[in-house]
């Protein structure tokens, strides 16, 4: 099961890589998404998968019975993903607003932070 | 005294309170700005107390909840991570007084003193935790307040530079997670002194060079490495000069404090092969950042390239790997903060007198304001590196352990770019405050101006203190060499950690 | 905002129930699944269909007080909550538990619970004040 979700993690960072390098700042978030999830998912594959146990203790135990899975990486995985969630939220508000300022999608045509140099500069 | 278990928390536990106090008063800007002031006096006092307890007692530990160590979060102060939250509360001090004046009720309505406090929160977590996933909590805590103090105020430029800060620091988070998941895979730990215990016990040095690779790839996006530092200037001369200062005297060095931690800490298996490549990184950020630097004509643009090429010191300090180049990136990282950020607030300063960051609308600044003038003239030599001032002993450092480890080029090209820093600062100098002011004169409305006293505040105490610490360098080369030599013993830290643990 | 008959009557019900259905994941939440963020989550829930159902302004009145102060206030709280370890001189957050015997049966307080107390008001105030500012902007 690991080598299989651990192939899925890569090909999820080629996705993310390729549509971060497109010319559209709402694919480059869909692949900042993508990227996160994939992130994600190789922090839950490294921790080791156990198949059909879940990480909680029956009632009157005190400690784990029988085989459990490992609860740290599924601790860390939905803290990594709320945060990934707040920054998600952030950056489509961002995209919103920047296409509502600057009429543009097209990082290339962001040219207000940067101005390309006019003869008068030089 | 007060104990380990206090002092540790209470550089995050201020900003939380302080940032929730100012929430609270979010109908009274008048109590915010007093809630962010006394706030960033609780820091610097509470960072002054853990820093003088550590040079007491050595490295202080504590376990969150009382977990015992591998397994809680753990929070770790040596002389290093102390040095940075004092001066970490010094700026946000200076800033917080300097707000006062600069900061608009706009930005105030919409939360800029809780952000502010929330960010540096996330930068004295990152500072203080012992904790790798714990490190990545903290960096987001950190950019999402950053994030929002960049659009504060909402004009076009801040959009556009936002959104290349936003995406390529949101990369950086993600490549970090995925470094220190594989970490954790072939640890199964994620305390940094239980990481640094046993890396070298599971005989894969090829992995963990790879991983290795991918923390310089995070840390070096975060710090502004060559040639991962494009996102800082598009983004760092849009938003309100307070907040330029803040960002450039805090986020970078975050980055370079981390990677300094982490290639003495824990990869330090193939040093040939790792801080090989993070000293011809350092070399070219130095480089390229200056020359950015030199090509630019907009006072905030020179002065936020320009950090790009003083990180390129920190590191070449860090690649070295020598007790001396050690305590010179600290020195280094120490005398950035303040000086960077200070020179960004008198760039303010000469946007409020003249209404413009364009040098060549700007001129006779020298001519009126002499004082203020003398200065930012000061700061400007320190961040040069002109004796006998603080940026000088910081760069003498850094320059003087390259040919003692006989590493001629770099120390060749560290030289070579502090004569191009003086340059481009003297270029503001030139442009900004020596020459005539376009018009001829200087208009009569800004020869009545006066500089409010709670901007020149924070830049005159600045400058004073680089100057007082140029002049009485040796107690703090000694801290320097102290935290150098911490460092290189990452025993001791391990020690301190693991042992300790309840 | 929509005025639909049933779904004003069914948003009265709904909203009790999920309000009283968050408190009880927020209660059970130390030892078994749910906690402070996911019952502020079914509130902030209640609270959005309520302005979808009523509009904005009501929502707003029955909340009573501004989602920023909520925030603040779970701040100050999950802050506030790892304080009672330190004055007992242990580490920062160390859980400490208060027994209440009430007959047969026994009563567990402890910190953390002021802690998600903190976690379940800051997440109310913050996703409540993204929904609402999301309802009320003009399109």
């Amino acid at each position: 099961m690991e080598p299989l979700l651990a192939v899925v993690a890569g090909i999820l960072f080629a996705i993310a890589a390729y549509l971060l390098t497109r010319r559209s700042i709402v694919k480059m978030v869909i692949g900042l998404v993508v990227l996160g999830n994939a992130a994600n998912l190789t922090l839950f594959t490294m921790g080791g998968l156990t198949r059909g146990a879940s990480a909680i203790i029956p009632y009157p135990e005190t400690a784990p019975v029988g085989d459990y899975a490992n609860p740290l990486p599924q601790a860390l995985v939905l803290t990594a993903i709320v945060i990934g969630f707040g920054m998600l939220a952030f950056a489509l508000v961002l995209a919103y607003r920047s296409w509502q300022e600057l009429d543009t999608l097209d990082p290339d045509g962001m040219r207000v932070a940067e101005p390309i140099a006019t003869e008068e500069d030089k | 005294m007060l104990s380990a278990d206090i002092l540790l928390v209470l550089p995050l536990l201020i900003p939380v309170f302080s940032a929730s106090i100012a929430v609270l008063f979010y109908k009274s800007n008048v109590a915010q700005r007093w809630t962010g002031v006394v706030g960033a006096i609780a820091l610097c006092i509470a960072g002054i107390l853990l820093f003088m307890e550590v040079r007491e007692s050595g490295i202080l530990v504590t376990y969150l909840g009382n977990w015992p160590a591998p397994f809680g979060i753990t929070l770790v102060a040596d002389h290093l991570a102390a040095t940075m939250l004092v001066l970490t509360g010094i700026l946000t001090l200076a800033v917080a007084v300097y707000s006062l004046g600069a900061v608009g009720e706009r930005e105030e309505h919409f939360g800029y003193y809780p952000l502010t406090h929330v960010m540096v929160m996330g930068v004295c977590g990152s500072f203080l935790t012992g904790d790798l996933f714990n490190l990545f909590v903290w960096f987001e805590v950190m950019l999402i307040a950053s994030f929002v103090l960049l659009v504060l105020g909402g004009r076009k430029i801040q959009l556009d530079g936002a959104f290349k800060y936003v995406l390529m620091n949101v990369v950086a988070s993600t490549i970090l997670l995925a470094g220190v998941s594989i970490l954790y895979g072939i640890t199964g730990s994620l305390n940094m002194a239980d990481i640094a215990h046993r890396i070298h016990d599971i005989g894969e040095p090829g992995l963990v060079t790879v991983i290795a690779i991918l923390f310089i790839i995070a840390f070096g996006m975060k710090a502004a490495l060559f040639p991962l530092f494009f996102w800082l200037p598009a983004s760092y001369h849009v938003p309100n000069i307070a907040v330029s200062a803040i960002f450039a005297g805090l986020l970078t060095k975050v980055g370079a404090y981390v990677m300094i931690r982490v290639f003495t800490l824990i990869f330090t298996e193939d040093i040939a092969w790792t801080h090989e490549i993070i000293l011809w990184l350092s070399v070219l950020t130095m480089f390229i950042g200056v020359l950015g630097a030199v090509s630019q004509f907009e006072w905030r643009k020179i002065l936020s390239i320009h950090i790009i090429s003083q990180i390129g010191y920190m590191t070449l300090g860090l690649a070295l790997y020598t007790p001396m180049a050690l305590a010179g990136a600290v020195l280094y990282v120490a005398h950035n903060i303040i000086i960077k950020a200070n020179l960004f607030l008198a760039a303010g300063i000469g946007h409020h007198l003249m209404g413009s960051y364009e040098l060549k609308k700007l001129g006779g600044l020298y001519k009126y304001f002499p004082i203020f003038a003398a200065f930012n003239l000061l700061s400007a030599f320190s961040l040069a590196g002109v004796p006998p001032l603080w940026g000088f002993w910081a760069k003498f450092t850094v320059i003087f352990s390259a040919f003692q480890a006989e590493r001629w080029i770099p120390a060749a090209f560290a030289i070579f770019v502090g004569l191009l820093t003086l340059y481009s600062m003297m270029k503001i100098w030139m442009y900004a405050f020596w020459k005539k002011h376009p018009e001829g004169d200087v208009p009569e409305h800004i020869q009545k101006k006066k500089v409010p006293l709670t901007m020149m505040i924070p830049v005159a105490a600045l400058t004073l203190m680089t100057i007082a610490i140029g002049l009485f360098a040796e107690p703090v080369i000694e801290i320097a060499m102290t935290a150098a030599e911490e460092l290189l013993e990452p025993e001791r830290y391990i020690h301190a950690v693991l042992e300790a643990a309840p | 905002m929509m005025r639909s008959l049933i779904l004003q009557t069914f948003t009265r019900l709904l909203v009790t129930l999920m309000l009283l259905f968050s408190l009880f994941l927020l209660w059970r939440g130390h030892n078994l699944p749910g906690g402070g963020f996911i019952g502020a989550l079914v509130a902030s829930a209640a609270f959005a269909l309520h302005a979808i159902a009523f509009g904005v302004a009501s929502a707003r009145s029955i909340l009573r007080y501004d989602p920023r102060t909520l925030m603040a206030w779970g701040m100050i709280f999950a802050g506030a909550a790892g304080l009672f370890g330190l004055a007992a001189g242990k580490p920062y957050m160390t859980g400490l538990w208060l027994e209440i015997h009430i007959g047969e049966s026994l009563l567990k307080l402890g910190t953390p619970l002021i802690f998600d107390i903190g976690v379940f008001l800051t997440v109310i105030g913050m996703v409540v004040a993204v929904i609402f500012s999301l309802e009320e902007e003009e399109f």
